[in-house]
Formats: structure tokens, C-alpha cells, sequence
């Protein structure tokens, strides 16, 4: 069952197309990982399922109501956290889950409220005003704000912005046992594709506000191509030969280093090739990780 | 709704800038009573020292009735700029925290937010009235006592009997707590416009002072479009001062001279309460937050 449908969205602000035509799904109980480069449209899209800004034009159904007609009652369902954690200066940890709790016409119990802040590791700081919060903390605090009325749809905005590598993992085992032992459904945004690769069963990838792949993560890495970098003694006589040979078509852009993206039938020639130009191999990896896919179907893009 | 009203109040409440205008406030009135209880009879005989000698004054003209008139006319000039400080940071304070974004997630829509901030602001405005007549009245009462009040206005000299003054100064309180809540009205206007919060309350003071200059400018062309301005009925609280009399010249107790000059300003200051509160929910409810 589709929890987030969306259709042929667009939003323009004067005579920026932010968001071009852009369709996907979001299921029952999936992690849903949302990526793109800054400025694609990520935000803007996320926006536009929140409300917060109107689309140009396309349509928005969660939980099978449209947005714009039954925001109130989506809205009690829905938790969420935005790009940064914004929060009142002069309000402690609990009083913002107090707060919220009562924002959500839920009844929440101070100890959902008190295991909510134990779920974000801010229990022993439960009492301080969040002036005194490092940038970490206040992604915690405004985590647990988007889950303290225990909503079974949870959108989180680059929610490990400001974490160290510990709290980072800590929200990801989270976002996991969100979606495993508590059956919410999540959308996730984040910079950071390695996060995204671990946690997310679907991906969707936008770029200059068009949507560029999605599908399962399983099996979004096309297997027919592969992406892979070549390291010679002499990359500049290296680029010079391939860029006036028939692999160059399969060059990708790249400030460091070659890149190919490659049928992967080809790669043995490519090796023949610059074996037979002369010039001495250091290394031809593939490399397969989602970064260096959402890396290379950016640059076909671009 | 309610319990959104609640919490922009929690949220008033908490506010550390919430205070000062209840400071200022207190500081202003407690220096102008100190000043006129140690120097107030030299004070008073300047006042009257030019009807001195065609008026015999029987009484005590310095008590905490008059203190009271004084205070209001030197501070509700200056009470709108401290409602300001709160009311035109309202909607544009939280959208340059971002928190704006978080409150418009809420299964609350727009309007009603708008709504809630703005009765919000009103109760705090109302507080900030009520603590300012307690000072300034019933501390004036308590400290200087309570006679006839004597008033000099431009050309003529109004004279209330004791017993007749205490429910004027309540109507007073009233009307001019329509003005102040034409001031956070206006002050939320301007918040509902702005990402920040020193612009708004910047151009809520500016208009204030912009409207007032020409509310008090005899020119002809302003004289067209004065009846429609707010600041000219905010300071008609003080018709409630001026008293109808007999053909002897005789005060006529419990009346007013025009009446139908108050019920006028009130008209005009709640037409333009509704007018800025209608804008601002129309341009939050059109508006894309992005901050």
C-alpha cells in the first residue's frame, strides 16, 4: 500500500523550475531514501509534502488523502524534521516534547516523552535549555520532536546533519528499528549516500529537479554497466588516448582521477587498449557503492 | 484552538524580551510619581499659576487621579512602541528561528495559527494595559490620595468631582486598549511580511510615528484622508475627560461631552484590528515558508 503518492509535481519559484515533473511512491512501512546533490529539489519536494509550500502544479496523496484538502488530518500522522533542527532558545529538551506532544491532539504520556528522549540519547539533558545545545543535540532534539507523538509516517530531512560518526550510526540504527520493530514508514533525505546505501529499501535520486533513477536499492546499481577508475603512471597522455579513441564516449566528467561508466562486456578492452598505448596500469577498480552510481548518473545528467 | 493559544502564550511567558516593556513600564511610572511626590507642589502651582488669580482652587489638585492623567498621556505614546517589540515579532521572530516551519506541521492549519498568535498577542497587550493602569492608577491613588480632578485643557479648565472620575478612567482603559490592539494588529501585519524580526518592529514604529506626524499636521490635504487614520482616534481616550455642562456652566456628573466621537475612533480602530488581522492571515496563508 502506497503511504506517499505523488504525481507529475512541479514548483517554480519566478523563472527557476525547482521541481520538474517529478512521480514516486513511498510504501507501507519502507525506509525511502531520497537523494540528490544541493539545490536539486530535495527540499523543495519535501517541502511540498509538508505543506509548507504550495506546488505549481501536480498533486500530493498521503495516507490516501489528498494534501491540500485533508492537511489537518495527514498532519496528525506525520512527524518531521527539516533540513536543521530549529528550536526555542529559551525552551528545555522536555518542554519541546511537552510542547509538541500537545501540538500532535494526541494524548502523550510523560513517559512516551521520556522514552522518546532516551530513543535520541538526550535523557541526561532533559532539563537544559536548548541554547546550551550543540548542533548534534539539536538534530536529536528535533528528531525526537518529529517522533514524540509516534507517527506512522516519518519524513526526516538530512537528520544526521551536525552528528559525529557515533550519532550517525546511532540515527541509523533508529531510522532501522523505526521501520522494522515500530512499522513506520520513513523518508529520508541525506548528503550523505553511504547512510542512505545501509538503511533505505528504495532510492530515489533527483537531480537539477528531475528525477534521474529509482527503484529498490537492491538492485538500482545497474548490473549491465559498471563504473569504473582507472589510475595510470601518466593520466594526462592516459585521457589523451582514450578521448580519441571509441571508449571515450564511456569517459565521465570528473574533476580527480577517469571515470567510465562501461558496459561491463567492454572493460577487458579498455584494459587491452591502454596496455597497447603503453601506458603502465596502476589500477582499473570498479566501484560499485551507491555514491559512485548517484556520482555517475549525476555526471551522465549533467 | 485553545490549546495553541496556550502555548504562543507558554511561549510569551517564557521569553526573556516579554519583561521589558512590563520594566519599562514600571521604571517610567516609579521615576514621574518619585519626581512628583518630592516636587510636585511646585509643579502644580506652575500649572495653574496662570488661572491663579480668576480661580480660587480648593483641594488637592496633585492627587492620584491627576498622576494618573498625566502618566497616561506621556506613556500610551510611548506603550505602542513596547507592544511592538512583541506583536511584530510574532510570525516573522519564528520564521527567523525556523520554528515556524515545525508549528506549520502541526494538525493546525494556518489560519488558525495566525489567529492564535494574534489572541495571544492581545492578552499579552491587554496584561501590559492592566499592569499599567495598576501602576499608574491605583498606585498613584495609593500614594497621592483621591480628589476632584482638575484638568487644563487648550483653552478652558474641566473640573470632575471625585465620585464621578474612577469609571472614566475605566472607559479610558478600554478604549485605549482598542488602540493597542490596533498597534499588534498592525505589528502582526508587518511580521506576517518579513523573515526577521527587527524589520517588522522597525516599520511598525515607523508607521506608527509616519501616521501620527500626519494625524497632527493641519494641512489640508492630510485633513482629507485624517478621519481614516488609526492614530488619529488612538489618543480620543481622553473624550472620556471632557464633560457636558448646564447653562450655567455647571458640570453635568456621569456625562460625556461626545460620546458619539468615541464610538466613532472605536469603530475605526476595530475596523483596521480586523483589516491587519485579515491581511495577515490572507499572506501567511499564500505565503511559501522557507526560512
Amino acid at each position: 500500500m502506497s503511504i506517499i503518492k505523488v504525481g507529475s509535481l512541479c514548483k517554480n519559484f519566478g523563472n527557476l523550475e525547482a521541481v520538474k515533473d517529478l512521480s514516486f511512491e513511498v510504501n507501507e512501512g519502507e525506509i525511502f531514501g531520497f537523494l540528490g546533490q544541493n539545490g536539486s529539489g530535495k527540499s523543495t519536494t519535501i517541502r511540498m509534502l509538508l505543506s509548507l509550500i504550495h506546488p505549481t502544479s501536480g498533486h500530493i496523496e498521503i495516507f490516501g488523502q489528498d494534501i491540500i484538502a485533508h492537511r489537518n488530518n495527514i498532519a496528525k500522522k506525520m512527524g518531521a524534521i527539516i533540513e536543521r533542527p530549529d528550536l526555542y532558545p529559551y525552551l528545555t529538551a522536555k518542554e519541546h516534547l511537552q510542547l509538541f506532544a500537545k501540538l500532535s491532539q494526541k494524548k502523550i504520556t510523560v513517559s512516551q516523552i521520556e522514552h522518546t528522549l532516551q530513543q535520541v540519547g538526550l535523557s541526561n539533558r532533559a532539563s537544559d535549555k536548548t541554547q546550551t545545545f550543540s548542533l548534534g543535540m539539536k538534530q536529536r532534539l528535533g528528531i525526537a520532536i518529529a517522533l514524540v507523538h509516534q507517527p506512522e509516517l516519518v519524513i526526516l530531512d538530512e537528520p544526521t546533519n551536525g552528528l559525529d560518526p557515533q550519532g550517525i550510526a546511532d540515527i541509523r540504527h533508529l531510522i532501522k528499528d523505526l521501520a522494522q520493530k515500530e512499522g513506520k514508514t520513513i523518508l529520508v533525505s541525506s548528503h550523505l549516500l553511504t547512510e542512505i546505501e545501509q538503511m533505505a529499501h528504495q532510492i530515489l535520486i533527483i537531480h537539477q529537479g528531475k528525477k534521474i533513477a529509482l527503484g529498490p536499492t537492491a538492485t538500482l546499481l545497474d548490473p549491465a554497466k559498471s563504473l569504473m577508475k582507472l589510475m595510470t603512471a601518466n593520466d594526462l597522455l592516459a585521457k589523451e588516448k582514450i578521448t580519441a579513441s571509441e571508449f571515450a564516449a564511456y569517459v565521465l566528467d570528473r574533476e580527480e582521477g577517469i571515470y567510465f561508466s562501461i558496459p561491463t562486456e567492454k572493460i577487458a578492452a579498455l584494459h587491452q587498449f591502454i596496455v597497447t598505448a603503453g601506458i603502465p596500469i596502476v589500477s582499473l577498480e570498479s566501484k560499485r557503492s551507491l555514491e559512485d552510481y548517484f556520482l555517475q548518473i549525476t555526471s551522465q545528467s549533467n | 484552538m485553545w490549546s495553541i493559544i496556550q502555548i504562543e502564550l507558554y511561549k510569551i511567558y517564557k521569553r526573556p524580551r516579554t519583561y521589558i516593556a512590563f520594566g519599562a513600564i514600571a521604571a517610567l511610572i516609579w521615576v514621574i510619581q518619585m519626581g512628583l511626590k518630592i516636587d510636585g507642589e511646585a509643579y502644580a502651582a506652575f500649572l495653574m499659576k496662570d488661572i491663579n488669580n480668576t480661580l480660587i482652587v480648593d483641594g488637592k489638585v496633585l492627587n492620584g487621579y491627576l498622576i494618573c492623567y498625566i502618566l497616561l498621556q506621556l506613556l500610551l505614546v510611548h506603550v505602542p512602541l513596547l507592544v511592538a517589540l512583541i506583536a511584530a515579532d510574532m510570525l516573522s521572530g519564528e520564521a527567523n528561528l525556523g520554528t515556524l516551519r515545525l508549528l506549520f506541521t502541526t494538525p493546525y492549519s494556518r489560519t488558525q495559527w495566525v489567529l492564535a498568535k494574534f489572541i495571544a498577542a492581545s492578552i499579552y497587550t491587554i496584561l501590559l494595559l492592566i499592569w499599567l493602569a495598576a501602576l499608574a492608577l491605583f498606585l498613584s491613588m495609593y500614594i497621592f490620595g483621591t480628589d476632584d480632578l482638575f484638568l487644563m485643557k487648550s483653552n478652558y479648565v474641566v473640573l470632575i468631582e471625585t465620585q464621578d472620575v474612577f469609571w472614566r478612567y475605566v472607559g479610558a482603559f478600554v478604549f485605549a486598549s482598542f488602540s493597542l490592539l490596533t498597534v499588534t494588529a498592525l505589528g502582526f501585519l508587518m511580521s506576517s511580511l518579513a523573515n526577521n524580526s527587527i524589520g517588522p518592529i522597525v516599520a511598525t514604529i515607523s508607521a506608527i510615528v509616519f501616521f501620527t506626524i500626519l494625524s497632527t499636521l493641519n494641512i489640508p490635504l492630510f485633513n482629507v484622508v485624517k478621519p481614516y487614520l488609526f492614530t488619529t482616534h488612538m489618543n480620543n481616550w481622553k473624550e472620556f475627560f471632557d464633560i457636558q455642562v448646564t447653562e450655567n456652566n455647571e458640570a453635568i456628573s456621569g456625562s460625556i461631552l461626545n460620546i458619539q466621537k468615541i464610538k466613532t475612533s472605536l469603530l475605526v480602530l476595530s475596523i483596521h484590528i480586523f483589516l491587519f488581522v485579515g491581511a495577515s492571515v490572507w499572506i501567511m496563508k499564500k505565503k511559501d515558508v522557507l526560512s
